[in-house]
């Protein structure tokens, strides 16, 4: 440890689909403590104290409590949303509901679509702005008042003012506000531009009606929270993960509740960037597989890619910084079957989590993943389920010899092999996706490996991507309470400038990127929290006049010169495209800045209990077991935990832990770190 | 024989190089119309034949096959001896619409694969651009009468000679084309994108060897085809018919009609356009590939689950509808056959198998690109501009649920402008964006509702042109559902009101500072008998204002919504 460490006692609570998982980090007791409980889904509170009790943590002693949460991200899937009312601009209440004018899917002209906010509570006043920033037309506060009352009369809990250019000129959404504070019953009022100073009136509007709508439950959520946990003394502040991966105080999280939105997702990210940049693996692409879906992301330099263009799902695009995770595919409960045409197929269908796979012995009746992976002994069949109302192996074998091996003339092993295969080389594929999507090679990255499933499959699909390195962390199944504790601060800001580059006051640029900078400062001022460092990291986007994409350009310290940005930008977009246009203007969209308090370094070493550790590798086996590998092969299995410090593995073998199974296969090799992070070598396999 | 786990495997490998090609096609292309709106396709074709192998999965849906029958005719040509034979590292280019073509604006490069010397397979894409030369910016002239108006037709010739660009024949193009300094983008994104699925292929060949993938490409054609048969096995075996119109050519005002007859015979499908009209004076002609792939894309849209390839085409025959308007030959104009046409053959094919298959196949959905393009000068700023508007409409009722509004086009995926970049482009102000009340067409389940926006021009003059449709008639109801509400345009010039004598279809009307231009775009088609809805649904409709209580009441036949 070195004084520039954590320290002091601290608790990372995240709360997922499934389980909610603890970690608490003693820096003066030296110790870690980790808990894994049932999540709570009507009142997420009950479970956080149950991990708290689980993990015999006391609340009074703590320094920070650091929590995850998914209200807001169930709230917005499931759509269980306030009543909130929309007041917009006269002729344009239908743009919620019309949207950007697409499908939800390429094929099929079938298809539903909800907006967040239905018809008769979507009001207009008279009133406009061009897009200079000029007014067109003054508001009408009469008529704002009226429709105000209406909204208040309507039960609506939340309102959302939304008017055209408002990221051009706010004057009019301003001062809205100011009289809906007179009238409205509470808090509950987002401004559109306060939120998102950009243009593109939709993608604005939904981020806007997300953020109200999901406003009141936020608040509520992290009151109750709050008192339930200073009941138990615990007298510090409470902060909450956002989706960027930074972490802002329970006391004003819930002004800008949708940036909470797939905070969980962004908080494993955050983890697997700093056990990267400990490991001296900062490049990394990360492979978080759970049972119905994976999630993968790009790390470059220790920096999770963040994107402030994310779509949820089908025209739900919410446009305030996110990490930039990507969902594909399959999970462990991806069903396998064979298709009309006789081939075998891997998803998209998903068992879920009820009846989930046939393992679960839950009723499932479809052969899944997760069933080949316990059918060819990856999994430990000892951990099946065989009780009352369980599963047997013969059960799952039995599945995959009439469903997928009868028809393909294989016998059931074989059968299970080739669903593995398939499903490998599928989510290869969509990992090679991701990554070109974002301008890089899959080769140069290592892929860290989380998540329940991740760890299972990591090896293979890197030898499949061409990836030469896999980084398994200590603690696979509980990276995102771990983000929790290590994330930092942080607040992104977006301001459109949208001028062409030659056109630009710089002087409006250089004074947009400071008020930026002095926000940032104040907003972290307020939250009391010890950082070890400030950060400000400043980027601009830009385009050619002409095109619609837009390339996110870096900047270095120090004020730009218009001449830097040309340059910059000139060098950025041939990097990433291979293509000079000197003959095209460029023009400045947005300025950004995202001030970052960096926290004191937490030591991940204490993540395994050197306690545990055995003296040799021998004495850390377990035992053996037969494993398919192209053929069954009696295969050493170890206890993560009981792995000696230096450890050296040879594949074929599997390394087991409460909640997580790694698989190397023949040819592999890991080491251990000093963090107790595994480092797998891919080995040439035919 | 192939195992089946390496079929699965080569077919995803395959899937793989098309989808790689689209993403690197659009990520570095220049134009919007291409990088955002996804106007392009890419895939794989055979040796022999230009059989389609593998089809980009992100490629824009009117370009499902088309590019096998342009493959096959250059591979015909240069077995002729009427191209160029290639070399290594050559790549031809070709917009010739009559040569297995959409409208020129679709610009296809093709490059073949070699192995050993010998070419293994070709590789080709498509893209959208903006402009080709022609009477107007952007190609889409409604009046034009023959295919030279329309703009610069290239017949295939090797743009890219043994991986070098030509530079005279690209200052050819440049020169007959508008914004001819962008281009240069596209060529070196589109090309870039073909070299990107050679590595992929070559990777993959090299890995399997080139027997084994030239068989699984065999066997995985004869499992498409196999697919497809069970698909279509759910139509009983009998002929079904439909009739759609086309408002008009645009420069002669009466109807266009496509008349069709699907045969089930127990085994696959035949698609017979006997009767269709003439071919017509204005831009509103198909060509033959045009035609067959609005077939193979409703089709598509009918089982998603089938994958796009020759094989799945196999039991579809479609006879070639020789003498009318969906099989034009030269110079007849066709630069609405890609945008336009081929949504009216998909919805003829829709409207036809909703009775065999009342589950999987919607009522019509509004079937139109809704094109608006304003072409005007802002003299106080010293430049021109061309904005195009194009907007989504109201999709079919069917079996279990109402149509979505303002739906995009049965062709395309890509999202229409907002109206802030919009009115941060060019001169014009937006008086409303809003659903078009009361167009969804009544049914059990209803259609969707279209657009209904209304733009003002604020400086300078501009010229407004229209290329829409869905006009005169409304997207049809299915089993009993009632037709979705028309297109309707208006112009408010000098403060008087008119309707274009074309309804849909117009071009170059001036305007001035103030005037105005109001586009409603269709609602869906119904899907069953009005009786059959539920009257609350039709009072929810009521209460959001989506229709009125007089309108329920002559539509739905509710008293008291």
């Amino acid at each position: 440890m070195t004084d520039r460490d954590l320290t002091g006692s601290f608790a990372g609570i995240d709360v997922g689909g499934t389980f909610t998982d603890l970690i608490h980090y003693d820096s003066r007791a030296g110790r870690v403590r980790l808990a894994k409980v049932a999540t709570t889904l009507d009142n997420q509170a009950h479970g956080v104290l149950a991990a708290l009790d689980a993990a015999e943590v006391d609340a009074a002693a703590l320094d920070l409590i650091v929590h995850g949460t998914t209200t807001t991200t169930n709230a917005v899937l499931e759509r269980r949303l306030c009543k909130t009312g929309l007041i917009t601009t006269q002729g344009f209440r239908d743009v919620l509901e019309l949207g950007r004018r697409t499908r939800p899917q390429a094929y099929g002209m079938k298809g539903q679509f909800r907006p967040l906010i239905p018809r008769d509570l979507r009001l207009e006043v008279p009133e406009r702005m061009l897009a200079s920033g000029a007014e067109h037309l003054p508001l009408d506060e009469d008529a704002l008042r009226i429709a105000l009352r209406r909204l208040v009369a309507e039960d609506c809990e939340a309102l959302v003012i939304h008017f055209l250019h408002a990221y051009a000129n706010p004057a009019h959404e301003r001062r809205a506000g100011e009289i809906a504070r007179e009238e409205w019953p509470n808090g509950n009022i987002t401004l559109g531009h306060a939120l998102l100073s950009e243009s593109r009136e939709y993608e604005r509007g939904v981020t806007a009606a997300v953020n109200a709508s999901v406003q009141p439950l936020l608040r509520r959520y992290v009151e109750r929270l709050a008192d339930r946990l200073s009941e138990r003394g615990y007298a510090r502040d409470l902060l909450v993960m956002n989706g960027n991966g930074g972490m802002v105080s329970a006391r004003i999280v819930a002004e800008e509740a949708a940036k909470t939105v797939m905070s969980g997702p962004a908080s494993g990210v955050m983890a697997a960037a700093y056990t990267g940049r400990r490991a001296g693996i900062p490049d990394l692409l990360t492979y978080d597989m759970g049972g119905t879906s994976t999630d993968v992301a790009m790390i470059r330099g220790a920096d999770p890619a963040v994107s402030h263009e994310i779509e949820i799902e089908y025209a739900m695009p919410i446009h305030v910084p996110m990490v930039d995770v990507r969902t594909v595919g399959a999970g462990g409960g991806s069903i396998a079957r064979v298709n009309a045409a006789g081939l075998l197929q891997v998803g998209p269908e998903s068992a879920g989590s009820t009846p989930g796979p046939i393992c679960y012995g839950k009723g499932g009746t479809e052969p899944t993943i997760s069933d080949a992976n316990m059918l060819l002994g990856r999994m430990n069949p000892d951990r099946l389920n065989t009780g009352a109302g369980g599963v047997l192996l013969d059960t799952i074998r039995k599945a995959f010899a009439e469903k997928i091996a009868a028809p393909l003339g294989l016998d059931a092993t074989e059968a299970a092999a080739a669903v593995l295969r398939i499903a490998t080389a599928k989510m290869a594929d969509a990992v090679r996706m991701v990554s070109i999507s974002l301008g890089e090679d899959p080769r140069d990255f290592a892929l860290f490996a989380f998540g329940g499933a991740g760890p299972l499959h990591a090896c293979a699909i890197a030898r499949e991507l061409g990836v030469p390195r896999v980084l398994v962390p200590a603690r696979p199944g509980i990276t995102n309470a771990l983000g929790c504790i290590v994330a930092d601060l942080r607040h992104d800001f977006v301001q459109t400038i949208n001028r062409p580059l030659d056109l630009c006051d710089m002087d409006e640029v250089h004074a947009a990127f400071a008020r930026q900078a002095e926000d940032g400062r104040a907003a972290i001022d307020r939250e009391h929290v010890e950082i070890a460092e400030l950060r400000t990291a400043t980027s601009v986007d830009m385009q050619f006049i002409g095109q619609t994409h837009l390339l996110r350009v870096p900047l270095p310290d120090g004020l730009p010169t218009r001449e830097d940005l040309r340059s910059l930008f000139e060098d950025a977009y041939f990097r990433r495209f291979q293509v000079k246009l000197p003959e095209i203007r460029p023009a400045l969209v947005n300025v950004n800045t995202s001030v970052i308090g960096r926290r004191p370094e937490v030591d991940l070493s204490q993540l395994l209990d050197a306690s545990e550790r055995k003296a040799s590798l021998a004495e850390a086996q377990s035992g053996t077991r037969p494993v398919y590998f192209d053929g069954w092969v009696e295969t050493p299995v170890y206890w993560r935990d009981h792995l000696p410090g230096d450890a050296v593995l040879e594949g074929p073998a599997i390394v087991e832990q409460m909640d997580c199974t790694l698989v190397m296969e023949p040819g592999d090799t890991a080491r251990q770190d000093a963090d107790g992070n595994l480092i797998v070598t891919l080995g040439e396999r035919s | 024989m192939i195992d089946p786990i390496t079929l699965t495997v080569i077919q995803s490998g395959l899937q793989q190089v098309c989808d790689e090609m689209d993403l690197s096609f659009s990520r570095a292309a220049f134009s919007p119309v291409i990088a955002e709106a996804n106007d392009r396709s890419d895939g794989i074709y055979s040796a022999a034949d230009g059989s389609l192998i593998a089809q980009g999965s992100m490629g824009l849906p009117v370009f499902v096959g088309t590019m096998q029958f342009s493959t096959r005719t250059l591979i015909e040509m240069i077995r002729d001896g009427k191209a160029a034979a290639p070399k290594p590292g050559d790549i031809y280019i070709v917009n010739d619409p009559y040569l297995g073509g959409t409208h020129l604006m679709d610009v296809r490069f093709a490059m073949p694969v070699w192995r050993n010397g010998e070419i293994f397979c070709w590789l080709s894409n498509t893209g959208h651009w903006p402009d080709t030369g022609g009477a107007v910016p952007g190609g889409f002239s409604a009046s034009a009468t023959a295919v030279e108006q329309e703009g610069l037709r290239l017949p295939p010739v090797r743009l890219f000679k043994e991986g070098e660009m030509d530079a005279e024949i690209y200052a050819i193009i440049c020169s007959n084309i508008r914004v001819a300094d962008q281009r240069i983008g596209d060529v070196k994104a589109q090309a870039a994108a073909l070299y990107v699925g050679e590595a992929r292929l070559t990777r993959l060949l090299d890995r399997y060897g080139d027997d084994v993938v030239e068989e699984a490409i065999g066997e995985l054609r004869t499992r498409a085809a196999q697919q497809m048969r069970a698909s279509i096995a759910a139509i009983t075996v009998g002929s079904y018919e439909s009739v759609a119109y086309v408002d008009s050519d645009g420069v002669v005002n009466e109807p266009l009609e496509i008349r069709l007859k699907v045969i089930a015979d127990g085994d696959g499908l035949t698609f017979d356009f006997t009767g269709s009209s003439l071919p017509c004076a204005g831009p509103m002609n198909s060509v033959w590939a045009t035609t067959q792939s609005s077939v193979y894309l409703a089709m598509r849209h009918i089982f998603p689950d089938v994958p796009i390839s020759a094989g799945a085409f196999e039991p579809l025959t479609i006879h070639r509808p020789e003498g009318t308007f969906l099989d034009a030959r030269y110079p007849r104009p066709v630069s609405g056959c890609a945008a336009e046409v081929s949504q009216r053959i998909a919805e003829a094919v829709f409207a036809a198998l909703v009775g065999a298959l009342p589950d999987l196949v919607t009522a019509a959905p509004a079937g139109t690109s809704g094109n608006f393009a304003l072409g005007g000068e802002v003299p106080e700023e010293g430049r021109s501009y061309v904005m195009y508007q194009i907007s989504g409409g109201g999709y079919g009722g069917y079996a279990g649920g109402d149509g979505i509004s303002n739906g995009c086009s049965t062709i395309g995926i890509s999202k229409s402008p907002p109206v802030e970049i919009m009115e941060q482009q060019f001169p014009v102000l937006y008086h409303r964006y809003a659903l078009h009340e009361g167009s969804g067409g009544a049914g059990q389940y209803r259609g969707g509702f279209g657009l209904d926006y209304e733009v003002e021009l604020l400086r300078g003059t501009a010229r407004a042109s229209f290329v829409m449709d869905h006009g005169r008639f409304g997207p049809q109801g299915a089993l009993g559902g009632a037709d979705g509400g028309v297109n309707r345009v208006e112009v408010t010039r000098g403060g008087e009101r008119f309707v274009p004598e074309h309804l849909s279809k117009a071009q170059d009307i001036a305007l001035t500072a103030g005037d105005r231009v109001r586009v409603r775009t269709p609602g869906g088609g119904g899907y069953g008998p009005v009786e059959d809805r539920d009257p609350e649904l039709v009072a929810e409709d009521v209460r959001l204002g989506r229709y009125s209580a007089e309108e329920a009441r002559r539509l739905f036949g509710v008293e008291r919504p």
